[in-house]
């Protein structure tokens, strides 16, 4: 039989339905004594925990390993973002594709976009490849903030830290001093490591290389790569035959003998043009966490520059 | 933060006044190309010196602030322009042709400042069907602009942002969506309010132009209103509940006016429905997940007041995306159940009331072969609404093409055995195509 379901009676249901959600153990956090932060990257997650020390819980959203354009917003992440005091973003648009709907479904004011604990990192870098004229997906998938792949440069590293720095010393100003001598700590061993890195590098300034995605404008300015062409046709587009037919008579002219791969991306089309050109394939980590030995930022320059000479040095 | 400000608004006129300079260089380029070389560094060098002074005299502004607005941190960002030597290595003057769009300089913090302003994120999706071969029981048109969705979102104020897709189709114009997320409430509460789809099973909430088919499987036809299926307005409150170790629950309790395509009506105001969801989702590793999903709506059906149709839904999908490939490979297994009790006059005595309790489910698979091509595999299964004895089920197997992320390309083959009288069956035999794109702002993928 039809049943009468009067007005009041759904109100009461909505009602007791948003007591119970409202009830229910609130995952506001108490005033824990660490900072609970999540980034979107490996390496900024790195960072934050070089200047935050043990005073900071941190954690990131990608793996070293994964493509940050493409990761599931996997509901599992949500838990960690609704509790998080502080979310670090590379932005310009890098996680446009599954950052926003963690956010907004984490329903934690705290770290919404604007918010005190929202720290976008590219507001501190020193961003390349800014587009002047037009953009269009004709480009491919073009960022049109400039390029999103900036931390793979110490300078940059160092701006950001102070960033974050700044940013953690408001939440806890007690621990302002702490967060000061560590971000000079870390800035100290990180200016000598450069110098290392660079000195290490210094023997292949001006080399050309081609690289997969443009992941590298930043590391290659820094160690005076010159990176003159992209296995990929356009940002974002797969290769084609007519472009890797280009490519490799660029690569011939131009005696290119190095291409470097992200671990993202399938070796298949880097490992024919090799064949081709005599070049070599060098797989290199764009993140902190792409192997297991890479677990903090230096560890990432100590890898992918041994990784590099040794390419270099092979086919010089 | 008054000094941010000011340090952005001195970024803004730099980034501008270079803007400036910028086209000038391509202009001269373009008036000799004879001399290029010579002509270019003179230019670029003439440009650099240019840029010197500017930053030069930006600094010392900058300086002055500084020591006026908040002399006790002078220390702080003074690292953040360290590196802000304005040193003819700079502008590193590319040789490479791909680069001429693209001018290396200095900036911090890119130029989101000026390229967005207010303006929220809009987009645009087409959505373009045909249909060939044979169809007696529900045919389509052969060759459609199905359609056309404008996305529109923004974040409003600090405590809300706002979704609006409206959906421009053969028949005319429809908002399918819009909607404003507050998400700053107390106690880990989020509430929608506006028209959505509501959080009924899986495919209830994924637009067209997001399904992993070109259709909807039968039983959204048969026993959820159809294409639009459950989506109206009203109030959406959804919470994460405490879960055991591992596993993620999160609910959802929504109130409607009530009035959903054909599977809710409200005569009366006070013929609201209501949709209950429960979500669970687990990593089994981190390429591997399960979620499941139950779902419950209540709503008032086009009989009147006093009849009511209940529906029922369980649902469960596993994901398997390998991180270090996942642009390349992924597989997708869904499958989900729907019950329908519906009040009604009975088919044999018309003055009779009954409850017609109707059962419908599909199962589907979808896997990424490589970074272009995407197969899946559907099989349907569902009953009608209003007579349970009209059984239709049916297959398909689909081929995806991605030029690009931005458009899709795809062939679908759908066989039906669609009951015409309880015993009668029609088959159908159609082949569909579609064509998917997407302008503008590059939206969230759903998951």
């Amino acid at each position: 039989m039809p049943r009468l379901l009067t007005k009041t009676r759904f109100i009461t249901i909505a009602a007791s339905v948003a007591l119970v959600f409202a009830l229910l153990d609130p995952l506001m956090g108490s005033a824990d004594s660490k900072i609970r932060i999540m980034t979107a990257t490996t390496d900024l997650a790195s960072l934050a925990q070089e200047i935050g020390g043990d005073k900071v819980d941190v954690e990131s959203v990608a793996r070293g390993y994964q493509d940050p354009h493409f990761v599931d917003p996997k509901p599992s992440f949500l838990l960690k973002l609704s509790k998080a005091e502080l979310l670090i973003v590379v932005g310009l648009e890098l996680e446009i594709g599954w950052l926003p709907p963690l956010i907004t479904q984490s329903s934690n004011p705290r770290i919404q976009v604007g918010a005190p604990g929202y720290f976008d990192a590219s507001r501190f870098a020193r961003i390349l490849e800014l587009p002047t004229g037009q953009v269009t997906r004709a480009e491919g998938d073009v960022h049109p903030l400039g390029n999103p792949h900036y931390w793979l440069d110490p300078d940059n590293a160092l701006r950001i830290a102070k960033g974050i720095q700044n940013k953690i010393s408001e939440m806890r100003p007690n621990d302002a001093a702490y967060f000061a001598e560590r971000y000079d700590a870390f800035a100290q061993r990180l200016k000598q490591s450069d110098q290392q890195w660079q000195a290490q590098m210094k023997p292949y300034a001006g080399r050309k290389v081609v690289t997969y995605h443009r992941s590298w404008p930043n590391f290659a300015e820094h160690f005076g790569l010159n990176v003159v062409g992209y296995v990929e046709p356009r940002p974002g587009i797969p290769p084609s035959p007519q472009h890797t037919v280009e490519l490799i008579g660029q690569m011939k002219r131009d005696a290119v003998k190095v291409i470097m791969v992200e671990p993202y991306f399938d070796l298949k089309t880097p490992n024919s043009i090799a064949r081709d050109t005599g070049a070599v394939v060098v797989v290199l980590m764009p993140s902190v966490g792409g192997e297991k030995e890479i677990t903090d930022y230096f560890k990432l320059f100590d890898y992918d520059i041994a990784k590099l000479k040794k390419a270099l040095d092979e086919t010089h | 933060m008054k000094r941010f400000a000011a340090l952005s608004a001195l970024l803004l006129f730099y980034s501008f006044a270079h803007a400036q300079d910028a086209p000038a260089v391509v202009v001269k380029r373009d008036v000799s190309p004879a001399n290029t070389e010579d002509a270019r560094m003179k230019i670029l060098e003439q440009q650099v010196r240019t840029l010197a002074g500017e930053v030069a005299i930006l600094r010392s502004e900058l300086a002055e602030l500084r020591e006026t607005k908040s002399p006790e941190r002078s220390s702080g960002p003074q690292v953040l322009l360290a590196s802000a030597r304005p040193e003819p290595g700079m502008l590193s003057p590319s040789p490479q042709p791909a680069a001429a769009q693209v001018v290396q300089t200095q900036t911090f913090g890119g130029a989101s400042g000026n390229a967005k302003l207010l303006n929220p994120d809009i987009s645009l999706i087409g959505d373009f069907i045909g249909t060939a071969g044979r169809n007696n029981v529900s045919p389509s048109p052969s060759l459609e602009m199905h359609e056309s969705e404008v996305g529109l979102q923004a974040i409003i104020d600090p405590y809300a942002r706002a979704d609006a897709f409206v959906s421009f189709g053969e028949t005319g114009v429809n908002v399918e969506e819009a909607y404003v997320t507050f998400t700053s409430l107390p106690a880990g509460l989020l509430l929608k309010v506006g028209k959505k789809r509501a959080d009924f099973g899986k495919v209830n909430t994924i637009h067209n132009h997001a399904l992993p088919f070109i259709d909807r499987p039968l039983v959204t036809n048969n026993l959820v209103g159809g294409e639009d299926g459950i989506d109206d307005a009203g109030f959406f409150l959804s919470r994460f509940l405490p879960a055991p170790k591992n596993w993620f629950l999160e609910g959802s309790a929504e109130v409607l006016r009530g009035d959903s395509a054909e599977v809710f009506q409200a005569s009366r105001r006070q013929d609201v429905s209501v949709v209950g969801h429960l979500r669970a989702y687990r990593d089994l590793t981190e390429s591997t997940n399960l979620d499941f999903g139950l779902s419950y709506a209540r709503g008032h059906n086009n009989n009147g007041s006093n009849f009511l149709t209940n529906l029922y839904s369980g649902d469960a999908t596993l994901r398997w995306k390998p991180l270090r490939r996942a642009i390349y490979n992924s597989f997708l297994f869904r499958t989900e159940l729907v019950w329908s009790a519906r009040d009604q006059f009975s088919a044999a005595l018309p003055s009779l009331l009954q409850t017609e309790h109707a059962f419908g489910m599909y199962s589907s698979a979808e896997y990424r072969v490589n970074r272009r091509w995407t197969v899946g595999g559907r099989f349907d299964r569902s009953g009608h609404a209003t007579d349970a004895r009209l059984t239709d089920s049916g297959v398909s197997g689909i081929l995806t093409y991605w030029p690009s992320e931005f458009s899709q390309i795809r062939g679908q083959y759908r066989f039906g055995h669609l009951a015409t009288t309880p015993t009668d069956f029609s088959n159908a035999n159609e082949f569909l195509f579609q064509f998917l794109f997407v302008m503008g702002a590059h939206g969230a993928h759903p998951f």
